[in-house]
């Protein structure tokens, strides 16, 4: 079971007008694992993660989740796979006019309609493995950076979902404020969550990646362990990238 | 000075047409009341196919919103009123200014919502359709609270103009309050019924006028 694939990319191509942002990507995520894609901006890293949920409509190719293709089916085929993608933003996107416990219990009342009671404790015990559940009736606009993503990550997981991806989830944060939202991946991770992750934190993802990703110019470039990629990268573009980072 | 106070604010006069002007501010209340309804529920329609993604629904409220902010409300109001007759289609005078005062009103209202909904953050609906709300779910617990929120003044400041506007429908005789106003008017013979009249609009409008000052210096802090 451990290598069934949890998310499938098969041959995804992404063009805007006359570019071609994505080049037939393939990627397979198995169950369980922790996939770290890394790259210089402009590398389409955040457009592929993006059009695993649809967020942005790929040019053409197949995205299977849990083996079912979310590229075919209904809107409201679509509006259901979603709920086991879940997705953390950059900019954390939370609902400004909500209290923090209103924003994780939204989609569980409206998509999975789950009774008040239900949502609430669900929502709670969310917080809890955040470490917000004292923020519970705060609005996002008194919470810190660090804070509001962990509220996002728990409106995520309340659902239940099958996979999570994060798009730069810490780019946004002051400094000293990145390290509780690693340390809520890390939680995560150990506990059995397929993760697709785009972002710059090198360390984090040496120290808890199952497989690193490195794409380039819409291609995946090169793809191994972290100790392969950041110990031996066989590709010069790699190479390059990785001095530029790390220097 | 006595002429000035009896022919503008004699007491007795205002006593005896008060029954009158109260029914009139009655049909006022009622014109309003269809009017900024429908208005505000038909402007959100408008307003959601100005931002389609079909060209074709774009360009219907396009078209809709600038032909009836362009046309005189009056014009449409005598034209629906005392021209569609001649088509043999006749409507009710209250139906009549409902319809023609709609029609104005939904547009303006309509780019008033069009301006809150893209104050309203890509993000946000990025963030609730990733969580598997449908389109119609964002746009009612997301999107649309905070685009409210944005443009509540604007929204307030339509509304003041609706009433205002209701008056006009004294010109094909509904009894309205400035209709009913007149006719004390010309029966009395004497101003002071209009002076009534303009305080019942004072105490209606004045708080909203204040309410949307209110607000506006809210949003601006």
């Amino acid at each position: 079971m451990a290598n069934r694939p949890m998310l499938e990319v098969v041959a995804l191509e992404k063009r805007f007008g006359p570019n071609t942002i994505l080049k037939k990507i393939d990627l397979k995520v198995a169950e369980s694992e922790l996939v770290f894609v890394i790259g210089p901006s402009g590398s389409g890293k955040s457009t592929m993660l993006r059009c695993c949920n649809r967020l942005e409509e790929p040019t053409s190719g197949d995205i299977l989740v849990n083996g079912r293709n979310i590229m075919a089916g209904t809107r409201r085929d679509l509006d259901r796979m979603r709920l086991q993608i879940g997705m953390v933003f950059q900019g954390f996107h939370l609902y400004p006019h909500m209290s923090v416990l209103k924003n994780v219990t939204l989609a569980q009342r409206k998509a999975l309609k789950r009774s008040k009671a239900e949502a609430d404790a669900r929502a709670m015990n969310m917080l809890e493995q955040v470490g917000m559940a004292h923020k519970a009736d705060a609005y996002p606009g008194e919470l810190s950076g660090g804070q509001q993503q962990r509220v996002a990550i728990a409106r995520s997981l309340a659902l239940d979902p099958k996979v999570m991806l994060f798009d730069e989830p810490t780019s946004a944060l002051d400094p000293e404020l990145v390290g509780s939202v690693l340390k809520v991946m890390k939680d995560l991770k150990s506990k059995g969550m397929t993760m697709v992750v785009v972002s710059h934190e090198m360390a984090f993802a040496r120290e808890t990646a199952d497989r690193v990703v490195f794409m380039d110019g819409g291609v995946v470039v090169e793809e191994g362990t972290p100790d392969e990629i950041f110990g031996a990268p066989k590709a010069e573009r790699t190479r390059a990238f990785l001095s530029r980072v790390s220097g | 000075m006595d002429i000035f106070i009896d022919q503008f604010f004699n007491i007795e006069i205002m006593r005896k047409s008060f029954p009158l002007l109260l029914s009139g501010l009655w049909m006022t209340l009622k014109l309003c009341s269809a009017v900024i309804l429908l208005g505000l529920i038909g402007g959100l329609f408008v307003a959601l196919g100005n931002m389609s993604e079909r060209r074709w629904l774009r360009w219907i409220s396009i078209a809709y919103t600038d032909l009836f902010r362009a046309l005189p409300p009056l014009v449409l109001l005598i034209f629906i009123y005392a021209g569609l007759p001649f088509a043999g289609i006749n409507i009710s005078p209250f139906a009549a200014v409902v319809i023609a005062f709609l029609l104005n009103n939904s547009s303006y209202y309509a780019e008033v919502y069009r301006a809150g909904l893209i104050s309203v953050a890509k993000g946000q609906w990025e963030a609730a359709q990733s969580t598997g709300l449908t389109p119609a779910q964002t746009l009612i617990h997301v999107v649309l609270p905070q685009a409210v929120r944005n443009v509540l003044p604007d929204l307030l400041s339509n509304t003041v103009e609706v009433v205002k506007l209701t008056s006009l429908a004294s010109v094909i005789s509904l009894s309205e309050l400035l209709y009913n106003a007149g006719m004390a008017r010309s029966v009395t013979y004497n101003a002071s019924p209009l002076v009534l009249a303009a305080l019942f609009y004072l105490v209606l409008l004045w708080p909203l006028v204040r309410l949307v000052s209110h607000f506006q210096r809210r949003l601006a802090a």
